[in-house]
């Protein structure tokens, strides 16, 4: 089992960082990360449980918490075994793949040397876990793209891309929540909400649940 | 209501932000004031955490179509009603079609308006406040545009009867256009160059205007060097307001409220949470410098400052239930001159 570095972060916040590698995550780690988060969620100084790759940060009220009794606790959790079998859903989300949904499918198969369709099949094969969510309300990091059709971002980022648009960046695969600005190959687009602040919870999505997409239309 | 005839550079609705929605990628959000937005509600009678309006860098002119009692805390913007100049840190009754207009301030550089019962907005994951990346909370999830009108609550019997009334502001810095906040060394600290943490301490930092609610870019005479060996990426990690994450650019970015939940830069310190509020009203083009400090610090400045709200909330409380007399009160408060 990874060691877990402690580490303050401001005066109302900790850093767990699990592992000595900083460069590369595992799922191993990662589901004793959620653990972790879903004990402390329940302690009572602890403001907030923000889960990253491989790591996780508390927000405590600083005036309340003993950060080397909060540690102790952190380190004790750290070393509870994780109760066995998942612990996430799996949630199917259905893309419209290519056309006007998804305008740099052609790019990616051509960085590939594929063809489009068969980038969509590699896409829909995983099942993807997600690991945590942030960067944007609902925005779910990834893991378990396929390897082959990774492909660098856009030069020019667009200045809007639509609220559920499915792209890829680098090694990750991911779904914009919300139109914002983006540097992602966009392949396609779901028709799922990822993010509803009327609901609740908002988000589609939770650390752990595993995703599959599917092929809602497909258009070369 | 409040008919809002010039809504100004950027004007939200803002209280003090959300909490536990981070591990959904939800910013906190809420004033990047915090102080001046609670004594503000606290002056007219709300609790701290209601909703008011922030207003950035004044030049905003609205009209009350009820009668109701107002406070402006903040950044000073000159402001009157129907002609007659209204201070800052200041409660005052505004009757029903009267006009209250905010120019630009000289100090600071947001503005928060209160009013009893508070800005009536709709609450949104526990918060009325904006956030305007995700396009909810607040008025319609965005910032106010000249022509809106915000709806605002019933004046409690208390605030209804209140007499004008100001309150010691916290402490201001001599010099407007150069702030100094403290900083609690971050955890990758370490991975810069000693030249680098003495930049860093020394240097003056200029807020660039390609800043906003979500962080502060600064602009230094050298960028912030990580050591040869440590120039790895980091793994995203959760952040939070007050965080300075280096890019590689080396010019250090100030995370404020509206800053999304994780990043991946490293980070080479934290401003302590008893400073954050002058970092919301250091003004774009305005000079940052940073002073080390400890964990029992930032405690001790924390606690002060919790201290300056009891102060005024106690105050307040004997004054509107006649127990202290404005004289006696004077002594915590600012008398109108």
């Amino acid at each position: 089992m990874t060691t877990l570095k402690i580490l303050p972060l401001g005066d109302s916040a900790l850093v767990c960082e699990a592992g000595t590698s900083p460069t590369s995550a595992n799922l191993a780690t990662q589901r004793r990360v959620w653990h972790v988060a879903s004990l402390a969620r329940d302690w009572p100084d602890v403001r907030e449980v923000v889960p990253g790759m491989n790591n996780l940060t508390l927000l405590f009220d600083p005036l309340a918490t003993d950060i080397d009794v909060l540690s102790e606790r952190l380190r004790d959790a750290w070393q509870t075994q994780p109760a066995a079998g998942e612990v996430g859903r799996d949630i199917e989300i259905p893309v419209h793949y290519g056309g006007q949904h998804g305008p740099d499918l052609a790019d990616v198969a051509k960085h590939a040397r594929l063809q489009p369709k068969t980038v969509v099949q590699r896409h829909t094969a995983p099942e993807y876990i997600v690991y945590f969510l942030g960067f944007q309300p609902g925005f779910a990091y990834l893991g378990g793209l396929d390897d082959s059709i990774a492909a660098p971002r856009r030069a020019e980022p667009r200045l809007s891309v639509p609220a559920g648009s499915v792209g890829i960046g680098g090694n990750q695969t991911g779904i914009y929540p919300l139109n914002s600005p983006g540097g992602w190959q966009i392949i396609g687009h779901a028709t799922s909400a990822l993010f509803d602040p009327a609901a609740t919870p908002p988000a589609l999505l939770a650390p752990g649940d595993r995703v599959r997409f599917t092929i809602a239309s497909l258009d070369l | 209501m409040i008919d809002i005839q010039r809504a100004g550079l950027l004007t939200t609705v803002q209280d003090l932000g959300r909490t536990r929605q981070r591990a959904f990628g939800v910013a906190s959000g809420g004033a990047l004031d915090p102080l001046a937005c609670a004594v503000a509600n606290r002056l007219v009678g709300n609790d701290r955490n209601t909703a008011t309006l922030e207003i950035t860098m004044g030049t905003c002119v609205m009209r009350f179509t009820s009668a109701t009692l107002v406070a402006l805390t903040g950044a000073d913007c000159h402001a009157d009603l129907d002609g007659t100049p209204v201070w800052s840190w200041w409660r005052f009754p505004v009757a029903k079609g009267q006009t209250l207009t905010l120019r630009p301030s000289r100090f600071g550089m947001r503005t928060y308006l209160a009013v009893a019962g508070g800005i009536d907005v709709p609450e949104t994951l526990g918060s009325r406040s904006t956030d305007l990346n995700g396009g909810f909370g607040g008025f319609e999830g965005r910032a106010l545009h000249d022509g809106d009108r915000i709806a605002i609550g019933h004046p409690s019997a208390t605030a209804r009867k209140a007499e004008p009334l100001g309150v010691r502001p916290p402490l201001w810095l001599s010099d407007p256009l150069a702030h100094r906040v403290r900083v609690l060394p971050g955890p990758e600290y370490d991975d810069f160059t000693s030249v680098t943490h003495k930049s860093f301490w020394e240097n003056p930092w200029q807020v660039t205007p390609n800043s906003n609610r979500m962080g502060y870019r600064l602009a230094g005479p050298e960028p912030l060097a990580r050591k040869k060996n440590r120039m790895h990426d980091l793994l995203s990690h959760g952040v939070l307001p007050g965080v300075v994450q280096v890019p590689p650019s080396g010019q250090p970015i100030i995370l404020l409220a509206d800053a999304q939940t994780t990043g991946g830069y490293p980070k080479i310190g934290t401003v302590i949470t008893a400073d954050l509020w002058r970092l919301g009203q250091a003004r774009l083009g305005s000079t940052l410098y940073f002073s080390e400090c400890t964990a029992a610090e930032a405690r001790e400045a924390l606690r002060e400052q919790l201290r300056y709200l009891d102060q005024i909330e106690r105050a307040l409380a004997w004054h509107d239930r006649g127990i202290l007399s404005t004289p006696k009160v004077a002594a915590i408060t600012r008398k109108r001159t």
